[in-house]
């Protein structure tokens, strides 16, 4: 148990020794300074550029960026529903697997389009290797879109009077080539030495120790699964996600795997400072959101530790911890801490079940996406955070008697408005879906894998999971039909755009106005102090949403299991 | 009428904000605050299912429960109401008693206005003058309304506005013109024409302020009234979905549970005293003896980053005065003070007078002179003196009286010319003194810096506003003072338009301006400081530029005003956290039971041990209800202000209003539990 815990220990430690000089890395990129990766970079982004006739010098105005991105999103849209209604009759495909379901399409194309990867289907069987090429695509530019995102803000919330915010496809760019691909790179080969496949060839085979011949589902898996967490994706090659051995074969895998999905979500808060010469403010805003992250973190590990006393009721054994859908190459610490970091990030991949966890555990889980902003997903992450600072920042400025500024700019009715906006957006899809859901149980609780309040905890998790584009699920749920694959796509367009676009407008808003130097009556958003209100905020917020529906599910099955 | 305490609940204040309590529950007047509103939804929602239950329906609860918790939601919209009645009746009542001053006076109308005051005049009430009349007040009359005397002088009692016994000198033309009606004329005559018509005043628009009439939400309330309609609409998702995941669970909730939940955790103790903390401001800030044009100029004041203000009467005593005499070299002291109180006899200045003040030499000494000629002093000579015998004492600036002494021929000392310079880099002013044209010493004149003011400086200086001075002296001089007085700048030989660049330069910066003003040549930099305040003595048009004005005439009421506008938004700020910090502990009290009687285990949510689920359910309206009548006198007198820096300020509230707001409840709602479960 010891050396699990310094397992979990280090990898948290270098993820965080990792992100600060890559936060710095990533704040030259979004300011264009010299980089020692710009003699490979610069020529492939040039080619791009002259190719598609962009010229990235042409700065754009936050309602411009918008266009662009939600332009580009659509696209890869309707790619990826051609794709994947196709892939039975297109290339690369050895394991001749069939097309996909409209319905599953349109909820694995919106999935993929918004970086949630909710997954209603298994890899093995529901794409051909075409489609999973597409998807890793998708992998790296949705998160590059959600970077960029990011890097509009930091260039609003520089202090100066402004409508020009860069333009959006260099960001673009430059976020896929600079900083994910380079991660990327470094995860896969780890992977491939430690026995990931990286093929085209079809199916394998393994003979069983029944003498009998298995396939084995291959294909181009390391690349794919490097992306898939450095890009906080989460959707995996195979359907049991980074359980799979192929997917994620050992200790050190799994740790690799952690520290690439953790890294740009971090390094972006420290690029934060770094962008903005605030570094005080990322650290303050990297100490709220890792209490947030660790509250959450140290019960889940405990409570799985501890094991389930109704198996140990049985006489089981459960010394080592809660085993029950977890894999015994990771341990039960590693997998309780990979639970919380792949749902306060918006990965959503998992190397356990979720569904199997004691009831808390489930709860501390759907508390992380409900939250959605410790360290958050890539690029967006911030952007979430950055309105509860909103949030934040108009309370206590009224609390200390001063119409309330963040960054030398006012915060005023429209941009409270927008925030507002934004904050509710969240509840009302998790728990509106999850109403929805309730109402209809001749549709759902035939879904559902078990009744009562684990069943609830299962429809309420594929909401937040949805809502927070975070991908993973309760997988007790049988999802793939008509009732989830379009209620939750739904979700997951409502739940990715507007929470991008409502940041940026602030943002844009924010840089239009006129940039106040700072007194000793202003309030620092610096200070610790302000690091308590922005925590207490985003707790309030998710307690006061949650707290019901969170009763009737994992709260209520704790104490019943009692 | 200055500082009087009156207590917050006066009977006919109490009685007035009863009578409008029950007037607000009309819906029309209730939308305009969105929180209150769905309460009042809830209520009429509450009493329809009351009525459902007496007439016979099983599933919602006894009758009894249903009307208690129709009653506490209705009591819950009456405190808020009375919250806002109060707040305006004590605002009313303010204004009321200094409009009592200016009630029915009778004016002497002149017909037809020509130079002198033998003109014929019309008795008429005060009521039927319109602008641009004209009338003459004499010894014993009083004002009849607001005006800008034309022609005359008089010294006037103005104690009925500013609390102040001395009289006042008003007189045409300059910056002290202004009358206000109500006031008395105690000596002499003038002729004043109306500048506003009866109804009109800045009291009658800051009465109507306070009425509601034409009050209308200012930005930061705009701001918060979203914030607090955001948290209300989460928590109508929160309640409407509660419906089909209690069905899921099989747990029927009644209606009256449902609007118990509902209107507990939206913040009303915030949204029902939200208008009343607004009005409460203004109040404040007219209790100050300040009239403000709108609400918004008070939040703004709070805002300020730059204060300007004159250094004549805010940071030195009106005038300067004689602190030195130095003698030349040669000179006995004796003969040169006797000299310099020689050239000040005739000398009306109050610097002059502050020289035979300091000599306190006995009259005779200067008493009997043969046949003294006074010579005045002009711009062109720049000194004054007398003439006597063969004797020609002269007074002056130190280039004049140089000129003087080396026309004639005679050697400037250069003791003298040292000692003046050293005067000058000590912030004062240098009077030479000589005696047919001789050098007899210098005249050492102080700036007298108010006491205490230093200390404001510094507490405007930690709450973040940078002061600036304004004056007309030397810039070295200006340098001197400024530094002694403690504020951060100063602007030196400044003509008026020197103050409006100052403010542009400083608003676009993005800072907030404020400043004081009386005279016209003040009134467009009025006009440009976001926070204009003019004295009620200045000029009619000083007074229309600016958006407040001080009836106390006192320059150092800025700083004031500047807390006034703290003091407004940190009650709505601190108020707003308590409010939703509440809501933890209503959870507590509410979930269990509405749960427990279907799922038994969820009883270990109920860490408050409530007695039964409607003793729970009641216990959170009644907290709910109460709290908002118990923060009554916090909202109108406004939570302290300590100029202790934004992030101790933030954290001591965050302590007493976050903390105490998660806290409170849990030991209120207990409470009430055990008294409510008596009788359930």
């Amino acid at each position: 148990m010891k050396t699990e815990l310094l397992g979990i220990i280090a990898m948290f430690a270098l993820t965080v020794a990792f992100a600060i000089p890559f936060g710095k890395y990533i704040a030259k990129v979004y300011s264009g300074d010299k980089t020692p990766l710009d003699p490979v970079f610069n020529p492939i982004e040039k080619f791009f550029f002259r190719i598609s006739g962009i010229d990235e010098k042409s700065e754009m105005n936050w309602k411009q960026h918008m266009t662009a991105l939600l332009t580009i999103n659509f696209v890869w849209f309707l790619l990826g529903m051609f794709v994947l209604m196709s892939q039975g009759s297109l290339p690369f495909n050895p394991d001749g697997n069939p097309s996909q379901s409209a319905d599953l399409a349109f909820n694995t194309s919106i999935s993929f389009v918004v970086n949630c990867n909710l997954q209603h289907y298994s890899g093995e069987s529901g794409l051909s290797y075409l489609s999973q090429l597409f998807l890793m695509f998708l992998h790296f530019v949705t998160a590059g879109t959600g970077l960029a995102a990011a890097a509009i803000l930091f260039m609003a919330l520089r202090e100066r009077t402004t409508d020009k915010l860069g333009n959006f496809y260099n960001l673009l760019l430059k976020s896929c080539t600079r900083i994910l691909l380079p991660v990327s790179i470094v995860i896969a080969i780890i992977l491939v030495f430690n026995g990931t496949p990286m093929t085209f060839d079809g199916k394998d085979t393994i003979v069983n120790m029944q003498g009998d011949t298995v396939g084995v589902s291959t294909g181009p898996v390391a690349a794919f699964v490097a992306i898939k967490h450095v890009g906080t994706n989460g959707g995996g090659y195979f359907g049991a996600n980074s359980a799979h051995p192929l997917e994620n074969p050992n200790y050190l895998t799994n740790m690799a795997e952690m520290i690439g999905q953790m890294i740009v979500p971090i390094a972006m808060v420290f690029a934060f400072g770094f962008f903005l010469k605030r570094k005080k403010m990322a650290w303050m805003i990297f100490g709220v959101m890792t209490i947030g992250f660790l509250v959450l973190t140290i019960p889940t590990i405990s409570w799985e530790n501890g094991g389930n006393h109704a198996i140990t009721a049985m006489g089981i054994d459960n010394s080592s911890g809660a085993m029950e859908g977890k894999e015994v190459r990771l341990g039960s610490t590693a997998s309780a801490y990979w639970s919380i970091a792949t749902t306060v990030i918006s990965t959503g991949s998992v190397n356990s079940m979720h569904d199997s966890f004691t009831p808390l555990s489930g709860m501390t889980q759907l508390l992380a996406m409900m939250t959605n902003a410790f360290y958050g997903g890539c690029g967006v992450g911030m952007l979430n955070f950055f309105i509860f600072i909103i949030l934040a920042v108009f309370i206590s400025g009224l609390m200390v008697g001063r119409t309330p500024e963040l960054l030398g700019k006012k915060i005023e009715g429209r941009e409270m408005k927008i925030a507002m906006i934004v904050a509710l957006l969240h509840p009302l899809l998790i728990l509106a879906g999850t109403a929805l859901a309730a109402a209809f149980p001749e549709i759902t609780s035939g879904t559902l894998n078990n009744p009562g309040f684990h069943g609830f905890s299962e429809m309420l998790y594929e909401y937040t999971s949805s809502s927070a584009n975070n991908g993973s699920g309760f997988e007790g749920l049988g999802d793939n039909n008509l009732w989830w694959n379009i209620t939750t796509g739904f979700v997951l367009i409502l739940s990715r755009y507007i929470p991008i676009i409502g940041p940026i407008a602030i943002a844009g808003l924010m840089a239009n106005k006129k940039f106040i130097p700072e007194s000793a009556g202003t309030l620092r958003t610096d200070s610790s102090t302000f690091g308590v209100m922005v925590l207490a905020v985003i707790v309030i917020i998710t307690a006061l949403s949650f707290f019901p529906a969170l009763t009737l599910g994992p709260i209520a099955e704790y104490f019943s299991m009692r | 009428m200055k500082n009087q305490n009156t207590s917050l609940f006066q009977k006919e204040l109490v009685n007035e904000a009863l009578k409008q309590s029950f007037i607000k529950l009309n819906p029309k007047i209730m939308f305009r605050n969105p929180v209150m509103f769905t309460v009042e939804i809830g209520t009429f929602v509450m009493l329809i299912v009351s009525l459902w239950v007496l007439a016979g329906e099983k599933s919602q609860g006894s009758f009894a429960y249903n009307f208690v918790v129709f009653l506490v939601l209705l009591l819950t919209l009456l405190f808020a109401n009375f919250a806002e009645g109060i707040a305006e009746a004590r605002g009313k009542a303010q204004a009321d008693s200094l409009r009592k001053t200016r009630e029915e006076t009778p004016a002497k109308l002149v017909l037809s206005n020509k130079p002198g005051f033998g003109l014929d005049t019309k008795n008429v009430m005060s009521a039927s003058m319109k602008k641009g009349d004209v009338f003459i007040c004499e010894a014993g009359d009083n004002i009849p309304t607001d005006g800008e005397i034309i022609e005359g002088l008089a010294t006037i009692d103005e104690s009925a506005i500013t609390g102040e016994s001395a009289p006042v000198i008003r007189e045409a033309g300059g910056d002290k013109s202004s009358v206000t009606g109500g006031t008395k004329v105690l000596s002499d005559k003038i002729k004043v024409m109306v500048t506003t018509a009866p109804g009109e005043s800045f009291l009658d628009k800051m009465i109507a302020l306070v009425e509601g009439a034409s009050r209308q939400k200012t930005p930061n309330e705009i701001a918060l009234t979203i914030l607090l309609a955001g948290f209300t609409l989460v928590f109508i998702i929160v309640c409407v979905t509660l419906k089909p995941f209690a069905d899921f669970a099989n747990t029927p909730i009644t209606i009256a549970a449902f609007i118990s939940l509902f209107v507990c955790l939206i913040p009303t103790t915030i949204g029902g005293l939200l208008s009343a903390i607004g009005i409460a401001g203004m109040d404040r800030a007219l209790r100050a003896n300040v009239i403000t044009k709108s609400g918004k100029a008070v939040e703004t004041a709070g805002d300020i980053d730059v204060l300007l203000l004159d250094k004549t009467g805010t940071i030195t005593i009106g005038n300067r005065k004689a602190t030195h005499f130095y003698a030349a070299r040669g000179v006995t002291e004796n003969h040169f003070i006797k000299c310099a109180v020689l050239s000040s006899i005739a000398d009306e200045t109050p610097e002059g007078k502050s020289i035979l003040e300091l000599a306190n030499l006995n009259p005779s000494v200067y008493s009997n002179l043969n046949n003294p000629v006074f010579i005045k002093f002009t711009a062109e000579t720049r000194s004054s003196g007398v003439d006597f015998d063969q004797t020609r004492i002269r007074k002056g600036a130190f280039d004049s009286i140089r000129n003087l002494t080396v026309n004639a021929g005679n050697k400037f000392p250069s003791d003298i010319e040292q000692t003046v310079k050293d005067i000058s880099s000590n912030g004062g002013t240098p009077l030479v003194v000589s005696e047919n044209e001789h050098v007899l010493g210098v005249i050492e004149l102080q700036d007298i810096i108010k006491t205490g003011i230093s200390e404001r400086f510094e507490r405007l200086r930690k709450m973040g506003v940078k002061t600036v001075m304004v004056t007309g002296d030397n810039p070295l001089t200006a340098k001197f003072i400024a530094e002694k007085a403690g504020v951060d700048d100063f602007i030196a030989e400044a003509k008026p338009e020197d103050k409006m660049n100052y403010i542009k330069r400083e608003q676009e910066s993005g800072k907030l301006v404020a400043m004081m003003g009386d005279g016209t040549n003040d009134a467009p930099a009025l006009a440009q400081a976001d926070v204009g305040v003019a004295m009620n003595s200045g000029t009619q048009a000083a007074k229309e530029a600016g958006n407040m004005v001080d009836l106390d005439n006192d320059p150092t009421k800025l700083i004031e005003i500047v807390e006034i506008g703290k003091q407004l938004l940190m009650t709505r700020g601190t108020l707003t956290t308590f409010s939703i910090a509440n809501d933890v502990a209503k959870y507590f009290a509410i979930i269990p039971a509405l749960f427990i009687a279907s799922i038994p285990a969820l009883k270990g949510l109920n860490i408050m041990n409530l007695n039964s689920p409607e003793s729970a359910i009641l216990s959170a309206v009644v907290f709910n209800a109460i709290i908002i009548p118990i923060l009554i006198p916090l909202a109108l007198k406004g939570v302290a202000y300590k100029p202790i820096g934004a992030s101790a300020l933030l954290r001591r509230n965050l302590f007493i209003y976050g903390l105490g707001g998660v806290i409170v409840p849990f030991i209120g709602i207990k409470v009430i539990d055990m008294v409510v479960s008596i009788w359930l």
